[in-house]
């Protein structure tokens, strides 16, 4: 390392790792985990959250997981909060599924409304 | 690949290790693997959080969620609660006395008023990894100030942040670079005062173990305005983490190349090692301390000539304590105007303390100066355990003194605790609530000097023993009309006589006590009474016959048989040869044991006994 432009190369890719600890996160990705939720699948359908956000090297976005919604018969339930802490719930979902989510809602801001139940806060 | 959606930062400070955060941390990885989901959190040892007392600590993040006093069998509990449903653990986290839950870090009140210059970074990245001090903008600083300051403008900036010396005697820090700057030599040397021993501080560790790159990068900004291209790092043997942690970070800096030849491209070279020292007080005393780098015995030497023109090999030295080469990274790059703008009109800045004794959240915490002891005590402190009330505050360890309640709205500041009797030390700080006996507290800080003098000159050799005799006189009992002024002569002549340091301040501890609680003094010598009851040959028990039941259970637990009585008669002490073991008190299930201040009538009787000639 020789310069300062090569410390901020360095700077920034740790800080990429770091990005838990932080507040540089765009959107939130919350996976409703209770009893109901993970006997309906909701860990595959983080795990696939983890695994698309990760391919797609996004790194603003943040998952993390609730508890029960309340909405059991909708199973698994994830909310997509944004900046402006505007929420949209996705119901029913599959691993399938969040593929698309992802995609676009999260990459090009399009709510996928076939998947939605429920809308602001 | 894929992404970690929990920061799990366990606290790998020496208390929470010692309170078994090593064992909790295996126990992670094992149930983690267990349950399949290593792949998606990170484990991650930081250095010291600060609240001891309510170790083994750690923070999850992004929730920001801290746990205390967590054992291995909360582990599964954790994971499955709180990683896989959602659902952090109420029953793991801290409570304000009127239990509601505090979750996360920030909502804690011994946070709240807390500001964070030099440890900034402990507690919350990876101590062992260089990536997550860059990321929290590391090395930034020295890169700047190598491209574009020359080593003098390097020292107005520290000299503009008002930066005095941490580790005790507040020597402005810009003063001894200058010296240093303008003296001509071949090789000029820095070195980092790591040779921590008050008892009770660990200031210094926390910082070398929680984030040493940040001490490390400090000491090449001194090292480039003073000219030196050398550092050593001197850390006491008893500090084996701090050691290994601070040798990781020269390695990793001279893996990037950072150390080493044309750093950044400038002119720059610079090198560093660590030498351990075995632990003796008398090191961290600058002389003394250099001579100990060199091999020798760590023995003070006379001043001047100073460091700064004749220090370690008689070249021009720099010392500096760890936490003063702690805040110098956050002053570059914050800017010596917003450091300057925190503390009183002479002591800028920010001061890490150690809080220990009788306080509800003992640990390590950083303030801004000029904050009162009160704020410090009861709103960071959280006040005296177990209800009981505030007595007195030592500060600075056994070179400082005690303040009172009347000093609670005193700001902490160097001018102002070095004329109350104190001093801000390296940042001891030990409460006492008034179970304490203040000739007591002052005897054991004397203890200390004593053992740790390194008998080099005769004031600081043979005056504190002296000091010590009587002390020692003065709590058996035996303290006769004229020894506090006796005590006070010696003080202040060891003070002005001693060669070093330690004797200059090893009286203070006592001196202070005699200002502010000479009436405790003068009940032990004249009421031949502690009224603490704290000092064993100045109280004793006593059996309220009232509320004795005769059940003989203090009898039977006398490990010297000096309790007879029976049913009827109840039971009683013989005073002459009770050993104040304190077994009657903890056993009777009537509590009718008292523990009582002075002699018994029936001792002082049998001392003045005329001693019998024995026949011959």
């Amino acid at each position: 390392m020789k310069t300062l432009t090569d410390l901020k190369k360095i700077r920034e890719k740790a800080q990429e790792e770091m990005k838990l600890r932080g507040n540089n996160v765009r959107i939130k990705v919350v996976v409703g985990m209770g009893t109901s939720g993970i006997a309906m699948g909701a860990r595959e359908v983080m795990k696939a959250f983890l695994e698309e956000i990760a391919n797609r090297n996004l790194t603003d976005v943040l998952v993390t997981q609730t508890g029960e919604k309340g909405l059991s018969s909708m199973e698994p339930i994830v909310d997509v909060i944004d900046e402006a802490n505007q929420k949209v719930t996705y119901g029913n979902m599959t691993p399938d599924k969040v593929k698309k989510v992802v995609v676009e809602h999260i990459v090009n801001g399009r709510i996928v409304s076939d998947y939605v139940v429920a809308t602001g806060n | 690949m894929s992404l970690k959606r929990i920061d799990l930062l366990i606290c790998c400070g020496s208390g929470c290790v010692s309170a078994g955060a090593l064992k909790i941390k295996e126990k992670f990885h094992e149930v983690l693997k267990e349950k399949g989901i290593s792949n998606e959190i990170n484990i991650i040892e930081t250095g010291c959080m600060g609240p001891c007392d309510y170790g083994p600590v750690m923070v999850i993040y992004p929730e920001g969620i801290f746990y205390r006093s967590v054992s291995p069998d909360d582990v599964p509990e954790i994971v499955e609660d709180h990683f896989l449903k959602g659902r952090p653990v109420k029953r793991l986290m801290m409570h304000d006395p009127k239990e509601q839950v505090l979750s996360t870090q920030k909502d804690i009140p011994f946070y709240q008023k807390q500001v964070k210059v030099a440890l900034e970074n402990c507690g919350y990245i990876d101590p062992e990894s260089v990536d997550e001090y860059i990321a929290t903008g590391g090395y930034e600083a020295l890169g700047t100030i190598l491209t574009t300051l020359t080593p003098q403008q390097t020292i107005d900036v520290v000299k503009a942040s008002g930066l005095r010396g941490r580790g005790g005697g507040g020597f402005p820090t810009y003063m001894k670079w200058q010296m240093v700057h303008d003296a001509k030599a071949e090789q000029k040397y820095i070195i980092c005062n790591g040779d921590e021993g008050d008892p009770g501080a660990f200031m210094d560790r926390s910082l070398l173990e929680g984030d040493p790159h940040r001490i490390l990068e400090g000491m090449m900004i001194a090292a480039y305005s003073i000219g030196a291209s050398k550092g050593f790092f001197y850390i006491r043997a008893e500090y084996p983490l701090a050691i290994k942690r601070i040798k990781l970070a020269i390695e990793q800096a001279r893996g990037f190349g950072l150390i080493g030849e044309n750093i950044f491209d400038s002119s720059f070279c610079f090198d560093a090692e660590v030498r351990t020292g075995a632990g003796a007080f008398v090191c961290g005393e600058e002389m003394a301390l250099i001579h100990s780098i060199e091999g020798s015995r760590g023995n003070p030497t006379p001043k001047p000539p100073y460091p700064a023109y004749k220090g370690l090999w008689d070249m021009p030295t720099v010392v500096n304590n760890v936490e003063t080469i702690g805040n110098l990274t956050t002053i570059f790059l914050k800017g010596a105007d917003w450091f300057a703008s925190m503390g009183t009109e002479t002591s800028k800045g920010t001061k890490v303390f150690a809080l220990t004794g009788d306080i509800r959240n003992t640990g390590l915490v950083e303030v801004p100066m000029g904050i009162t002891l009160r704020e410090m005590i009861f709103e960071v402190g959280g006040g005296i355990t177990n209800d009981k009330k505030f007595k007195a505050v030592q500060l600075g360890g056994p070179s400082g003194g005690c303040l009172t309640t009347q000093h609670l709205d005193v700001p902490v500041d160097y001018e102002t605790l070095k004329e109350k009797g104190a001093m801000m030390g390296s940042g001891g700080v030990i409460v006492m609530n008034d179970n304490n006996c203040m000739v007591n507290v002052a005897k054991y800080f004397l203890d200390f000097s004593v053992d740790e003098s390194c008998g080099k000159c005769s004031p600081c050799r043979i005056g504190l023993k002296q000091m010590y005799d009587i002390m020692e006189r003065i709590t058996s009992g035996e303290g006769k009309d004229g020894d506090i002024e006796e005590l006070q002569r010696l003080g202040e002549a060891i003070k002005q006589l001693s060669l070093c340091g330690l004797g200059q301040s090893a009286p203070n501890p006592v001196l202070s006590t005699i200002r502010y609680f000479r009436d405790e003094y003068e009940a032990h010598i004249r009421d031949k009474a502690c009224p603490t009851k704290v000092c064993s040959a100045l109280m004793h028990f006593d059996i309220d016959k009232e509320r004795c039941i005769g059940c003989s259970l203090c009898a039977r637990k006398c490990p010297v048989n000096c309790i007879s009585g029976s049913r009827e008669d109840k039971y009683t002490i013989h005073q002459i040869d009770c050993v104040k073991c304190g077994n009657c008190l903890d056993v009777c299930p009537v509590k009718a044991v008292n523990k009582i201040s002075g002699m018994h009538q029936e001792v002082l009787d049998h001392l003045n006994q005329p001693i019998e000639e024995e026949d011959h």
